[in-house]
């Protein structure tokens, strides 16, 4: 059976994900250790909480480098929610008042917050509108109803980068793609058997291999 | 669409579900472990658990709750009563809480909420206001709210418009704003206060207290603005499922997730 490795990036609810991955068939690691990493098959990223924390302390556990390796060989990768953001260039979720925090810079683009004319977080269920096909909706209808809850969103440079669009006071690309690499903004291990069967096409995506 | 949520609440003590009326009356409703499945598969939209354990072994009990929940049950789970710090929200969010609740502990020390929001983001930190209506010293002075704590036992003096738009300001999330007058009464939300504490923050709000009939759900989320409606004793008690409730409110036509998705 290919290895799954949840990465403990030390900010995220990883027995929920975990715990759903058990529930479609699929065993997983939970770990911080750059060698389990860079010999997993697949990579779930999971991340809540704020951009600049989290990729300060991607650096520091050092395991900015082993994500971007990763990538690089093509495995299957899932980024969900702060752990889609993380993928991009760059976030305005920033402490300093003069520039943005760094992402990995794997999908080229910037995170943004939602406009203050909106509620925010962006809290609740919305739906999920596909771009085009792709194997990890796979049995979803389009427009299936996913669990969001964020304050930024992110924007890839390329239309093609979006796989799926949500609407909040405007379309924001709620799932990106960029060849092996998939990220998500909502939680499928909180979006009942819509998000399970999310997570079990990704594990079709890692046995198709 | 952004979905209106429905969320059946689960008043825990010493490990089991009950309800009761303005806040006394309690009653046996249930386990907590079986009706929380029991409204996954119905499409609940979000599920909150208050515990009014007043014991320290009644606190270990809901941790037990949390657990076996979230192993089973793939939709958020929100827990309150009686978080006082940020370590004890800490073992909530780990044994698989997706936000925490906070109520009186807040109103003693208001901090704890940014300490929360700053710790684990404030999509985490939901300010529960228990409110209750003041008596009008006259006919034409405008409606106001006090906040009471400790489960509605006691008055804080603090106004509760003020006191939501001071949660936001820490970095709150959501606030779950409970109607004393309303609460278990199934005479419907109340809507003023709903609509007075929705249009002073820009966060989203839960409406709680007073649900009977599924057209006190559609005025709470249209003339109460509530993002959210929570229920327990029309749920609890089975006069309306959840199915019911969301064919309600979708041919009224306000968007809801559908039941089988």
């Amino acid at each position: 059976m290919p290895s799954l490795v949840i990465v403990d990036s030390g900010s995220a609810n990883l027995n929920s994900i975990y715990k759903a991955l058990q529930i479609v068939s699929l065993q997983s690691v939970i770990s911080d250790n750059p060698p389990v990493i860079a010999s997993a098959d697949a990579v779930i990223f999971p991340g809540v909480g704020s951009f600049e924390y989290a990729a300060a302390l991607l650096e520091r556990k050092g395991l900015s480098e082993v994500l971007l390796e990763v990538i690089a060989a093509g495995k299957p990768f899932l980024g969900i929610c702060l752990g889609m953001q993380l993928l991009f260039s760059s976030s305005t979720e920033s402490s300093s008042l003069t520039g943005n925090s760094s992402g990995l810079n794997v999908v080229h683009g910037l995170v943004k917050r939602f406009p203050c004319n909106l509620h925010v977080p962006h809290v609740g269920w919305n739906q999920v509108n596909l771009c085009f096909d792709h194997p990890l909706f796979d049995g979803l209808s389009d427009g299936a109803y996913f669990y969001f809850t964020h304050s930024y969103y992110a924007q890839p440079d390329l239309e093609s980068h979006t796989l799926a669009l949500t609407e909040y006071g405007f379309p924001f690309t709620s799932a990106t793609v960029v060849n092996s690499l998939c990220g998500v903004q909502f939680h499928p291990e909180k979006s009942g058997p819509a998000g399970l069967r999310l997570l079990s096409n990704f594990g079709k995506i890692i046995a198709d291999l | 669409m952004l979905a209106k949520r429905i969320i059946p609440c689960l008043d825990v003590r010493d490990g089991r579900v009950v309800k009761g009326t303005r806040f006394v009356n309690l009653k046996d409703a249930g386990d907590p472990v079986e009706m929380a499945g029991f409204y996954n598969r119905e499409g609940a939209d979000e599920l909150v658990f208050l515990d009014i354990t007043a014991s320290v072994e009644g606190r270990r009990a809901i941790v037990e709750v949390i657990r076996k929940t979230a192993e089973a049950v793939f939709i958020p789970l929100t827990v309150g009563g009686g978080i006082d710090s940020v370590d004890f929200m800490q073992e909530l969010l780990q044994c698989g809480a997706d936000k925490v609740s906070l109520n009186t502990a807040v109103l003693k020390n208001p901090e704890l909420i940014r300490s929360g929001a700053e710790r684990f983001g404030s999509q985490c930190i939901v300010a529960a206001i228990d409110a209750c209506r003041v008596e009008l010293p006259s006919p034409n002075a405008s409606q106001r709210w006090e906040v009471y704590s400790h489960g509605g036992r006691l008055a804080t003096g603090r106004d509760v418009i003020e006191w939501a738009a001071e949660v936001e300001q820490l970095g709150a999330g959501e606030i779950l704003l409970t109607s004393m007058d309303a609460d278990g009464t199934l005479d419907g939300y109340d809507n003023a206060l709903l609509a007075a504490v929705a249009d002073a923050v820009r966060i989203p709000v839960i409406a709680s207290g007073g649900a009977g009939t599924l057209e006190h759900l559609y005025e709470a989320l249209t003339i109460g603005k509530a993002h959210a409606v929570l229920a327990a004793s029309i749920l609890h008690y089975g006069t309306y499922s959840i199915a019911a409730i969301k064919d309600y409110l979708a041919a009224k036509g306000l968007p809801v997730r559908p039941v089988i998705s």
